[in-house]
């Protein structure tokens, strides 16, 4: 018998050794600097590029640095806040446009959609202009010094969080409400026990994106902040303008660690096929 | 006493009439169907019955109350919804207990009789699945236990069998017929389907582009249809067109192209262009010429076998070709002609209806 | 849907908050940009303040952003490295989007979920993490250096020499190109996935290369996608301060760095101002276009 010689299939372009070597390095590529500073992060090596062995003395060091800490909590605090208010105003607007027609609809996604089409840079400009030319308090005790920078996050965060929730009401089955409301359920019943728990993951998911927004956000928290209200990414650009430090590296790692870990759990609330249960 | 009155209803979206002028009365205990094409307004009268949309003129009365404007969760009335809309998030219990939990029902009486209308529809086994772990004639179990434990004086069915396949559809008609008996109250079903309509339903109206084209038991719809459009809309039927050209006693005299001059029974009153209609299985083909009845011959163009029956399709001298429906009620098949065989096509006046054009 | 009018309470309950806090928190700031984009700095005793500004509706601003040539090279300068970063995004992305596309649909969400994640991790961090690879003695020149070694290379050509691969217009591509990759991933992947298989059956069926039914049915099939990416990340890229800030140092400088130099440390904020509206005005172009583009694919498929 005559062995055929393995052929690929036209169309598996995915099954192609080539796509797959292409595929394989550019993954590399993308993964390979973040890997390298959370790895380097334990080198025992100011050098940085010689593994020297294994040491947590950089994350003592930042774990010490008082500044960093302070920047820390007030990342923290902010993205708490940002991710509450930004939820709320998000799911009420996702709502708004579910399920209501009303004149200029398109004009008002349009406005919804600024914030997050404009550049980052112009955004941060307008709040520096904003907050001074009206003479925004500065010098609050904390955590109201924070307030100038939490309302600029809320208000490009929650156009995002709309997006996301309406994205999971459009799955929603009108059905489910006319059947609710036939069953002899009033709106604000059939509101709490048939749409908000359909809504439920859209709104964990929303709340997510809005603490991963918040936490990561550099350019406009930069224009924002004052010398005392420092949150992480801008302590952060602070000490890299001076050295890229095996400090930088570990507490970079954290935050990275962070972001990995509200990105796990985003998926599990985003799975598809979960129907809206809990 | 009718359960339901619908009174000079009519519904007009932006510029489109869903529902023109319908009148139609339901008693008490009836199983009755709206019959009609997609986009016919069945579904929206359906809808205006539950309380989804309201009339633009009219009135709906239910048990003798106006209920045009009443809002859908103060009516008497439930619905089983096209995709049965069962709670994706509550349990199968969960849902059939939905209905009385929000209307402060206590809660061990809405168990109670949830698990009885579980019971009913034979799913008591399965109560505390979640619907995605059910199948789709389960699902529409649900559904019906879901309106049928509020007590409704009314059940409204949407399209309920339109995502079941063949074999369980059949099995759902006749368990549909056996809870209408057992719970004894009234079913609205709207149908595409006219063999859904003609099994199950008590009455049926047809209609059309928002009218109600006929309101018929099953027997009077199909033997005596008021118009061309349900008798072409219910089973299929033959149409010759003819001229009226004179009355005769308890009948009148048609002139057909190919029939020539014919009396066919006819209580009612008709005059110029009408059309005679046969229903295929009423005409009989063989190939001598019968003796009696309205004869016609033509050449056979098309045979379909079905099995328990044939369709044969018989072109005549003029016109448009006629259907006629064989029983194959013994084993040879052809005997009686072949494709390109001349026959002669016979059916009683009796069988033949007078239809304005 | 139903209309406003139906439950009109339900309705200003819901759009009031979010409404307000876009117009008062988003629109005034932006509206107070584009006046002070008409001001100059205010003559106090004969004196120019370097804080305080007056609107005098004066186009001085725009004049010398569009004329002066220092800023004119910086805005090429801008728009060519930013489309350079595009097409080369595109030219990698492409195959990337392929190759998941036509994987099994087991493997398939998860080889999304490896080119995405990235763009959760912060930007800066992933930046930061480019100049630990880029420096004079970063992880590029370190192998590089060890190969060289290796072959031997140093005994007939002198002691290794490490390239400056930092601080220059190839870092700030380079890294753009790192950064926005998943924008551009993204629209490629949603346009193949959607793709009909029989439509490449066909021309292959009917007698075309690989390649033909690359060029003559994939890529006109896919074109929304390629039009969305394209765009996705020159918007970005244009807007973009900290790549070129980190990674160009003052070799590279692009329009947000102007910008954020007007506003820090020049202090000139209605030239900063009418440059952040210039570079606005230039993404709503880019926008624009891509609804027309998409309209225009759209409308030929």
């Amino acid at each position: 018998m005559r062995v055929l010689r393995r052929w690929v299939d036209p169309l598996d372009y995915a099954g192609r050794i080539w796509m797959r070597a292409f595929f394989g390095v550019v993954f590399i590529l993308l993964y390979a600097p973040v890997v390298l500073m959370m790895a380097f992060s334990f080198n025992d090596s100011k050098r940085n590029i010689v593994w020297r062995g294994f040491t947590t003395k950089y994350y003592e060091k930042a774990w010490n640095n008082d500044g960093l800490i302070e920047a820390f909590i007030n990342s923290l605090t902010i993205a708490a806040i940002n991710t509450i208010v930004a939820t709320i105003l998000g799911a009420m607007v996702a709502l708004l446009l579910w399920r209501f027609r009303f004149p200029f609809k398109s004009a008002y996604e349009g406005f919804m959609a600024l914030p997050i089409v404009i550049p980052e840079i112009c955004m941060g400009v307008a709040m520096l202009a904003f907050f001074s030319r009206i003479g925004w308090p500065t010098g609050l005790p904390w955590p109201l010094n924070l307030s100038a920078i939490t309302i600029a996050h809320i208000a490009f965060s929650f156009p995002f969080v709309a997006i996301v929730v309406r994205a999971r009401m459009a799955g929603f089955n009108r059905e489910l409400e006319e059947a609710s409301r036939d069953l002899g359920a009033s709106e604000w019943q059939t509101f709490r026990h048939v749409i908000f728990p359909y809504m439920r993951p859209g709104l964990v998911g929303g709340a997510l994106l809005a603490f991963t927004l918040s936490l990561d956000d550099f350019v406009i928290t930069f224009f924002t902040s004052g010398p005392e209200t420092v949150t992480f990414p801008v302590k952060v650009y602070s000490m890299v303008r001076f050295s890229v430090t095996p400090e930088v590296n570990a507490a970079s790692t954290v935050l990275v660690v962070i972001t990995l870990i509200v990105a796990a759990l985003m998926l599990r609330v985003q799975r598809p096929g979960q129907g809206g249960s809990p | 006493m009718s359960i339901i009155s619908i009174r000079n209803v009519t519904k007009t979206f932006v510029g489109i009439t869903a529902v023109d002028n319908a009148n139609i009365e339901i008693a008490a205990n009836e199983f009755f169907a709206v019959l009609g094409p997609s986009g016919c307004g069945k579904t929206t009268l359906l809808r205006m019955l539950a309380g989804f949309e309201t009339p633009t003129t009219g009135e709906i009365l239910i048990d003798g109350v106006d209920v045009s404007t009443t809002a859908p969760n103060k009516r008497p009335v439930n619905m089983v919804f096209q995709s049965y809309a069962v709670f994706p998030h509550m349990s199968v219990l969960a849902n059939v207990g939905y209905g009385l939990k929000v209307t402060g029902v206590p809660a061990t009486e809405t168990r109670q009789r949830a698990e009885e209308a579980l019971e009913m529809v034979q799913l008591a086994h399965l109560a505390e699945r979640k619907p995605d772990q059910l199948s789709g004639g389960q699902r529409q179990r649900v559904a019906l236990a879901r309106a049928l434990v509020k007590r409704p004086k009314v059940l409204l069915l949407d399209e309920p069998m339109s995502a079941l396949d063949a074999k369980l559809r059949e099995q759902m008609q006749l368990e549909l017929t056996r809870l209408q008996e057992e719970v004894g109250i009234t079913f609205v079903i709207v149908t595409h389907d006219q063999d859904e309509a003609l099994s199950m339903a008590d009455r049926i109206a047809v209609m059309q582009s928002g009218r109600v084209e006929q309101i018929a038991t099953p027997e009077a719809l199909y033997e005596s249809p008021d118009s061309r459009f349900v008798a072409d809309f219910i089973g299929k039927v033959n149409l010759l067109d003819g001229q009226v050209t004179g009355a005769a006693d308890q009948g009148v005299t048609v002139d057909v192209t190919h029939l020539g001059k014919v009396t066919v029974p006819h209580s009612g009153h008709a005059q110029g262009q009408v059309s005679l209609a046969v229903r295929p299985e009423k005409i009989r083909m063989t190939v001598a010429r019968p003796d009696s009845g309205l004869l016609v011959q033509g050449r056979i163009v098309d045979w379909a076998y079905y099995g328990d029956t044939s369709h044969i399709r018989v072109q005549p001298a003029s016109g448009p070709p006629m259907s006629v429906t064989v029983q194959n009620d013994t084993r040879s098949t052809i005997e009686n002609g072949d494709v390109g065989d001349q026959v002669w096509l016979s059916w009683r006046a009796e069988d033949t209806l007078v239809l304005d054009r | 849907m139903e209309s406003y009018r139906k439950n009109q309470r339900v309705f200003w309950v819901l759009a009031g908050p979010g409404s307000f806090w876009l117009l008062f928190f988003f629109l005034v700031p932006l509206g107070m940009v584009w006046i002070l984009s008409f001001g100059e700095k205010a003559v106090i005793d004969g004196k120019i303040s370097i804080t305080e500004t007056e609107i005098t509706w004066t186009l001085a601003n725009y004049v010398r952003a569009l004329a002066d040539p220092v800023y004119l090279v910086i805005m090429w300068k801008s728009i060519w490295i930013s489309a350079l970063a595009t097409m080369l995004c595109l030219i990698i992305a492409y195959p990337v989007a392929f190759v998941i596309s036509f994987a099994s649909p087991r493997w398939r969400p998860w080889l999304l979920l490896a080119v995405i994640l990235p763009f959760w991790i912060n930007l800066l961090i992933r930046t930061y993490a480019l100049i630990a690879v880029f420096r004079i003695r970063g992880y590029v020149n370190f192998t590089l250096e060890w190969i060289y070694d290796t072959l031997w290379l140093d005994g007939l050509f002198g002691p290794f020499e490490p390239l400056e691969l930092l601080y220059n217009d190839f870092a700030v591509v380079a890294g753009l190109v790192y950064v926005f990759m998943p924008f551009m991933v993204l629209p490629l992947y949603a346009s193949i996935e959607r793709l009909d298989r029989s439509m490449l059956e066909a021309s292959l069926d009917l007698g075309a290369s690989q390649v033909a039914t690359f060029l003559r049915v994939t890529v006109p099939l896919t074109m929304p996608g390629i039009v969305s990416g394209l765009i996705l990340v020159f918007i970005p890229c244009l807007g973009s301060f900290l790549t070129a800030d980190l990674l160009g140092g003052t070799n590279a400088t692009m329009i947000g760095n102007v910008i954020e130099r007007q506003f820090k440390a020049a202090n000139d904020w209605p030239f900063g101002a009418a440059l952040s509206f210039l570079l606005m005005y230039v993404t709503f172009g880019a926008l624009a276009l891509r609804a027309l583009l998409s309209r225009d694919a759209e409308a030929r498929i």
